[in-house]
């Protein structure tokens, strides 16, 4: 397969960047689209040239680094797929593929393709846990009986893996859906009931302190989400937050 | 409760309930409009009563007028801050693979319906002011005797290109619904086994009262 691919290069968060072109041939079907960019980076090395930055860890769906905005989709054309997950055999002899970071104010750009989500992090220390007792006396979870209904809903929630795509997608760059699930993962359990209000209302702060969009409910989220996270979520969320606030 | 409408869900829920009170306004708008095509009779009558009976004058008036101006306000406001929250937009954007035109454009349709409520109001607010509070008649009526609310109305739709301007905005109102119908109540925490119910059901509202609403304009056009 031979491909021209337009990414975005940038040096620092200071500089302004541009999308530069790249031919390259002899791509696989069976490639992963990172490893396309690892067939790239090595002739780029070879021939002196500085390498495309881009983040990635795991490769296998599960750490949520991988963050790529490819031809106007976050994690590109597949759905239910991060980066690292998309074949190469989504794309035809010939074609050109855009590359740029996800965008967003609360995401800028650290380098080329790598954007800063220490956005994501603060939400989350402002209250996407539980408070147990680890002094030696903590009760096992699964003494606590929890119908498999909200076990299961709870459990797709906490499949989020925080990799931004939902926020790159949006018009408005809204963390709704990610904060939702990171809510509704909690606030469906047991345990999470006891800090529910102060965990909606502090990490809806930190959202909105982060300078995230509103969301207008355009569910671009939802259909980009590599893990399904439902917009059921957001509306769990509106209404935790709502009781929240009227209760005090 | 303090500083709800400072934050973002906060917003979102102040936009779905201003939403909530436009469109059943709006069914009612439509309820008697409609009757000016059955009963002109029924029209005049109707016409009169709301145009003169306090409650709706004092009270249900001003809170519409409010709601419109909050509505607006508001989603200007949400424009404005979401388009801050990216700066660099991307060079190639596909959102037709996971949104519809409707969805991401509810600025331009509500502009659009901001600019045809300018053109509403000085076609029939403007005239229903002057001719009650300011020369005050309140009488509601025609030197002839008759109601002057028909008459008015068939007067109104003679222009050809104020019924195509007319017929134009309710395309932009049906489009604004087919999404803002489901999305106020997906904002209100509504998200359950009815949601798909519901969206059907805001579909046919969405496309039903508009349709309507051209309808009586091109009725009155041609048979004036
Ligand atoms: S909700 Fe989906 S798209 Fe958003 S961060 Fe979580 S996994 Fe990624
Ligand atoms: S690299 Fe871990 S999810 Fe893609």
């Amino acid at each position: 397969m031979k491909l021209t691919l337009k990414i975005w290069r940038q040096k620092n968060a200071d500089t302004k960047g541009k999308l530069v072109d790249y031919q390259i041939d002899g791509i696989d079907g069976d490639m992963s689209f990172l490893e396309m960019l690892d067939v790239l980076n090595g002739q780029l090395i070879n021939k002196g040239e500085e390498p495309v930055a881009f983040d990635h860890d795991c490769r296998e769906g599960i750490c949520g680094s991988c963050s790529l905005f490819i031809n106007g989709e976050a994690h590109g054309p597949d759905r239910l797929v991060t980066t690292c997950q998309l074949h190469m055999r989504m794309f035809k002899d010939g074609d050109t593929i855009h590359i740029e970071p996800f965008r967003a104010t609360a995401f800028p750009v650290i380098k080329d393709l790598v954007v800063d989500r220490g956005s994501f992090d603060r939400v989350q220390h402002a209250g996407g846990f539980i408070s147990v007792n680890t002094s030696g006396k903590t009760v096992d979870a699964n003494t606590i009986p929890v119908n498999k209904h909200d076990a299961d809903m709870s459990f797709m929630a906490a499949t989020c893996i925080g990799c931004g795509a939902c926020v790159a997608s949006c018009k408005n760059s809204s963390a709704m859906l990610f904060v939702s699930a990171k809510v509704s993962q909690f606030a469906l359990l047991p345990q999470g009931k006891i800090e529910a209000t102060e965990r909606v209302l502090n990490m809806v702060k930190q959202m909105d302190e982060e300078g995230f969009g509103n969301c207008t409910n355009t569910g671009a989220c939802e259909v980009e989400c590599p893990k399904g996270i439902s917009l059921e979520n957001i509306a769990r969320m509106n209404r935790e937050y709502l009781s929240a606030t009227f209760k005090g | 409760m303090s500083g709800i409408f400072n934050s973002s869900i906060g917003r979102k829920f102040a936009m779905a309930l201003s939403a909530f009170f436009l469109m059943i306004f709006l069914l009612q708008h439509f309820a008697i409009n409609i009757l000016s095509v059955f009963s002109p009779e029924a029209f005049n009558n109707t016409s009169h009563f709301m145009g003169t009976f306090w409650i709706v004058q004092y009270i249900f008036q001003p809170i519409l007028i409010l709601g419109v101006i909050f509505h607006f306000v508001m989603g200007m406001v949400l424009e404005v801050r979401n388009r801050n929250a990216r700066k660099i937009a991307y060079a190639k954007n596909n959102g037709n693979a996971n949104s519809t035109w409707m969805s991401r454009n509810m600025i331009y349709t509500g502009g659009a319906i901001l600019l045809f409520l300018g053109l509403h109001f000085y076609d029939f607010w403007l005239p229903e002011i002057n001719t009650k509070y300011i020369q005050g008649d309140m009488s509601g009526l025609l030197p002839d005797g008759n109601y002057r609310y028909f008459e008015e109305l068939q007067h109104k739709f003679v222009d050809v290109w104020r019924v195509a301007l007319y017929c134009l905005a309710f395309v932009f109102l049906s489009l604004h619904l087919l999404h803002g119908f489901s999305s106020a109540f997906q904002s209100v925490g509504a998200n359950n086994k009815y949601t798909r119910g519901l969206k059907g059901f805001g579909k046919a509202y969405a496309i039903i009262i508009p349709l309507g609403f051209i309808f009586i304009a091109l009725y009155h056009h041609f048979n004036y």
